[in-house]
């Protein structure tokens, strides 16, 4: 009798064997997530990075160049791949965009959730999901046949160029940054509303001074995320920024971006020529913007948020 | 809780027979006959279309035709991914591929013109023109014989097959300045169609009546005129093996040169058939005249 | 100025961003639908596209679309639950979980075109898997998990612990509360963030093209044994899904109808967006009540 019982106390219960399956199960998962991650970018970092160890390119030249024309060789003997006006252009539409945006964004995530919960979000919720459905290529499409000829007409040049590929990549980014913030002020806890609201402070108030404050680091996130799907996108600003390796001098003079070179160059060149893996470099340099973009909003958001 | 148990022992049991029974009656002779084709985008249709009837008339076979442009078609052909590489150029002037090791096989042949915006009131150019506005010696189409509008080059992507065709023999070997690009010709023609100014170029099959093809040294962008080089800027479909092709491949291939699809599917796609070109050119662009017709 | 005016401008304002949003999404939805609403026809719909002659429909495309939608859910929906679940639950809040989130937030910015031609040299060429649905499946669960995970893990972040306490004073194991308490309660959130990932993965082009095809062979719809190379259910047959025809048109079409078809696609793509979304609602709707018993 003693042994049994003895036996069915050391033994592990039935839910510890659960316990310990499903944390398994879960940490595998997200194994296999990481893993994944790190093939793909250290296939990209291999591919990048042999421009600059087997075809030794300069990597300050290829930063800071201007001219991008990989099949040419310079006066120095070297190819043309001068990444900077690509990278500018990056760099000029995702700020823009991601600025233009999030105001947009947070306000709508704030009318949904805090001010009109019932009618409004019933009727934004739906919008907001159908939009991410649509297609890259019917964005640019609009953007070709509505964007660009208004931009030609209000600020005369040929109207590609970076505002249009900001108003294209605004439309685009706004829904998910919208539905991510929506997420991050639904996990302010109701109580903070409540004892906010019980202080005397106005809905404002306690939108302005609580719900924000505490919603800042789901906020920042969505801001990271509709970043990276800026910086990522390609087909849609593809056709509407005119893409012309060229640096930007104005918002309305063809530009380009690291993507859009990326996507339109990778079918006409040969896996491990010198073309091909400069553009496999600008895939790195991409990752490379996203990683700091990543940090320095991580910091912001470290400084803003409220300490628990 | 037990009788969930038993229902969900009953389906995996049903889903593995019904997997075990749809194995077994499949039809075997269906699966085993396929030859991938891969690259140029302007080449797939006409490979498509031959590839389907080619499938009808032999039972039991599959061409699986993709596109992903002519750089990827040759690099994966050379590196024995696929069976058959589609592409717009010689794969001589292809960056990163050893063209001694494939085997080039000509399918058609395909004319380039440039083409303008509408409101620019150009219908000719001399070749020195042509040159002068891609190299930004001109910048505003009065300088030309045209309207007083600025000119808008619209390129297509370095190294496309297009572009390469154009510059070598539309420029002269002279390399456009850098300026708008695109990677298709239907946003090309698009673009054109709708940007004030814009100048570009697109294979005869793109030109409709939404852009205006401009003739060359009073040349007009005709077939015949491609047929007898007249008009110099056009370029060969390629479809490239290894130097041991596949059987299939290789027989699939005789089918889309033969008079059978030269007559039909390539004339209603607007390439020329190689049957009609009155002279060859190689890797180098020399070019040879035909003397024998070939009926 | 005191606190009362300012709270109604602030709300005033509020009202008028809402609304701006509603008239932009609204005219684009508008637009979209509007000018594909002529091309819709059952013929449309059902017949196979044609390569160079008007006429051709997007029947196949559109099947295509739903069955490589539906297996690239049934390969990522779980690991991303399941990464969800151990990187908000089990995870310590070190370097190392913060060094994988990051990773996975810039994974997610990489162009579509990227995480294609990585599937297509892995599954396509390396693995012999071809261009076919489940190259694309596997492809585009690459460029799903990054988002599809982050929304879960903010789903069930947003879930108070008090439920968590809840079920651990019930005696209940952590696996136990996670499952039958944490899942279901953040199940509305975690179906938000699904639904936005199968919109992207069904608008989802460039990272297709090297990975399922651009190519639709016919296909027998009588035939259902998944091992038939024509059978509609063979998952190694090349696919061309609808964003990639939409694409394909769009840049190399020649057929004359090119434009008709184009916006006609697009508006049925949306639409098939739309069904998708009230579909997914009403189900974890029913899910949710019987897992809450609410």
């Amino acid at each position: 009798m003693n042994n049994k019982l003895q036996k069915q106390l050391l033994k592990r219960s039935k839910a510890a064997k659960l316990e310990r399956l499903g944390k398994t199960v879960s940490f595998l998962a997200l194994m296999l997530i990481t893993v994944t991650v790190f093939a793909i970018i250290i296939f990209v970092a291999s591919k990048g990075l042999a421009t600059f160890f087997s075809n030794h390119v300069n990597i300050i030249d290829f930063l800071t160049g201007k001219d991008w024309n990989p099949n040419v060789t310079n006066a120095k003997g070297q190819p043309e791949v001068g990444a900077l006006p690509m990278i500018s252009g990056s760099f000029v539409v995702t700020i823009l965009s991601a600025l233009l945006a999030t105001p947009f964004a947070i306000g709508t995530a704030i009318f949904m959730n805090e001010i009109s919960p019932h009618r409004g979000a019933k009727l934004l919720q739906p919008v907001i999901e159908l939009l991410v459905g649509i297609p890259s290529v019917v964005y640019g499409f609009i953007g070709l046949t509505v964007v660009v000829p208004a931009i030609r007409n209000i600020f005369g040049g040929s109207g590609f160029g970076i505002l249009a590929g900001t108003f294209v990549l605004f439309v685009m980014i706004l829904p998910t940054v919208t539905s991510m913030s929506v997420d991050a002020l639904r996990s302010v806890p109701r109580y903070y509303r409540e004892a906010a609201l019980a202080l005397g402070a106005t809905q404002w108030q306690t939108i302005y001074k609580v719900v924000l404050r505490a919603a800042t680091p789901g906020m920042l996130t969505a801001v990271v995320f509709g970043m990276a799907r800026a910086f990522g996108e390609a087909l849609a600003v593809q056709m509407v920024i005119g893409n012309a390796a060229l640096l930007p001098t104005n918002l309305v003079s063809p530009a380009s971006t690291l993507t859009s070179v990326l996507t339109t160059g990778i079918g006409n060149t040969v896996m491990g020529s010198l073309q091909n893996n400069a553009l496999w470099s600008l895939a790195l340099v991409l990752l490379m913007m996203s990683l700091i973009f990543n940090l320095v909003i991580r910091m912001i958001g470290r400084k803003g948020a409220m300490s628990k | 809780m037990r009788k969930k148990r038993w229902i969900e022992c009953l389906l995996v049991v049903g889903l593995i027979v019904l997997g075990g029974w749809a194995y077994q009656t499949r039809q075997v002779n269906k699966a085993n006959m396929t030859i991938t084709a891969v690259g140029s985008t302007a080449l797939q249709p006409l490979v498509e279309a031959a590839g389907e009837d080619y499938s009808t008339h032999h039972l039991g076979t599959f061409i699986n035709v993709q596109g992903g442009g002519s750089g990827t078609g040759l690099s994966q052909v050379q590196e024995g991914a696929v069976d058959i590489g589609n592409a717009d150029i010689f794969a001589e002037e292809q960056k990163g591929i050893k063209a001694n090791r494939l085997q080039d096989h000509r399918v058609a042949v395909v004319g380039i013109t440039p083409i303008v915006n509408q409101s620019v009131g150009v219908h000719q150019l001399t070749t020195t023109q042509l040159i002068n506005i891609f190299t930004g010696k001109v910048r505003n189409w009065s300088q030309v014989g045209g309207n007083n509008q600025k000119i808008v080059i619209l390129n297509r992507a370095q190294g496309s097959g297009t572009r390469t065709t154009f510059e070598r023999f539309g420029l002269k070997n002279h390399r456009s300045i850098a300026a708008q690009e695109q990677d298709s010709s239907g946003m090309v023609r698009q673009i054109v169609s709708t940007t004030p100014g814009a100048i570009s170029y697109v294979g005869f099959s793109y030109v409709d009546k939404s852009v205006q093809a401009v003739s060359l040294n009073g040349v007009a962008p005709t077939n015949q005129n491609v047929a007898s080089n007249e008009w110099p800027i056009w370029s060969y479909e390629h479809m490239y093996t290894s130097k041991t092709p596949q059987p299939l491949a290789q027989r699939f291939i005789k089918y889309v040169q033969s008079r059978q699809i030269q007559n039909s599917l390539v004339r209603r796609l607007v390439y020329i058939s190689m049957a009609d070109m009155n002279v060859t050119r190689d890797g180098q662009g020399r070019v040879h005249k035909v003397e024998a017709s070939h009926e | 100025m005191n606190s009362k005016v300012s709270n109604q401008i602030a709300i005033a304002t509020l009202y008028v961003i809402a609304s701006t949003i509603v008239v932009i999404l609204a005219a684009l939805l508008g637009y979209i639908i509007i000018s594909g609403l002529p091309a819709l026809s059952w013929h449309f719909l059902t017949s196979p596209a044609k390569a160079f002659t008007a006429g051709g429909g997007i029947g196949i495309q559109l099947f295509n679309s739903f069955y490589l939608l539906i297996l690239t859910m049934i390969i990522s929906f779980p690991i991303a639950l399941g990464a969800g679940i151990y990187l908000n639950e089990y995870a310590k809040q070190n370097w190392l979980t913060s060094l994988v989130r990051t990773a996975i937030e810039i994974l997610s910015s990489l162009p579509s075109v990227v995480v294609g031609l990585f599937g297509f040299l892995v599954f396509v060429v390396q693995f012999g898997f071809g261009f076919s649905i489940l190259s694309g499946a596997f492809a585009l669960t690459f460029f799903n998990l990054p988002l599809l995970t982050r929304s879960i893990e903010e789903a069930l972040a947003a879930v108070p612990d008090e439920q968590r306490e809840g079920g651990l004073a019930l005696g209940l194991s952590k696996w136990e509360t996670v499952l039958h308490i944490i899942v279901p309660a953040a199940l509305p959130t975690i179906l938000t963030g699904v639904i936005l990932s199968a919109g992207r993965i069904f608008g989802e082009a460039a990272a297709l093209i090297f990975t399922a095809g651009q190519s639709a062979p016919a296909l027998n719809f009588t035939d259902w044994n998944p091992f038939n190379i024509s059978s509609p259910l063979n998952p190694m047959r090349p696919a061309e899904t609808l964003a990639v025809h939409i694409w394909k048109i769009n840049s190399e079409g020649i057929m004359p109808d090119a434009k008709a078809i184009s916006s006609g696609a697009s508006a049925v793509l949306v639409i098939s967006v739309l069904g998708f979304n009230l579909l997914a609602r009403f189900v974890g709707h029913r899910l949710f009540k019987r897992l809450t018993a609410g």
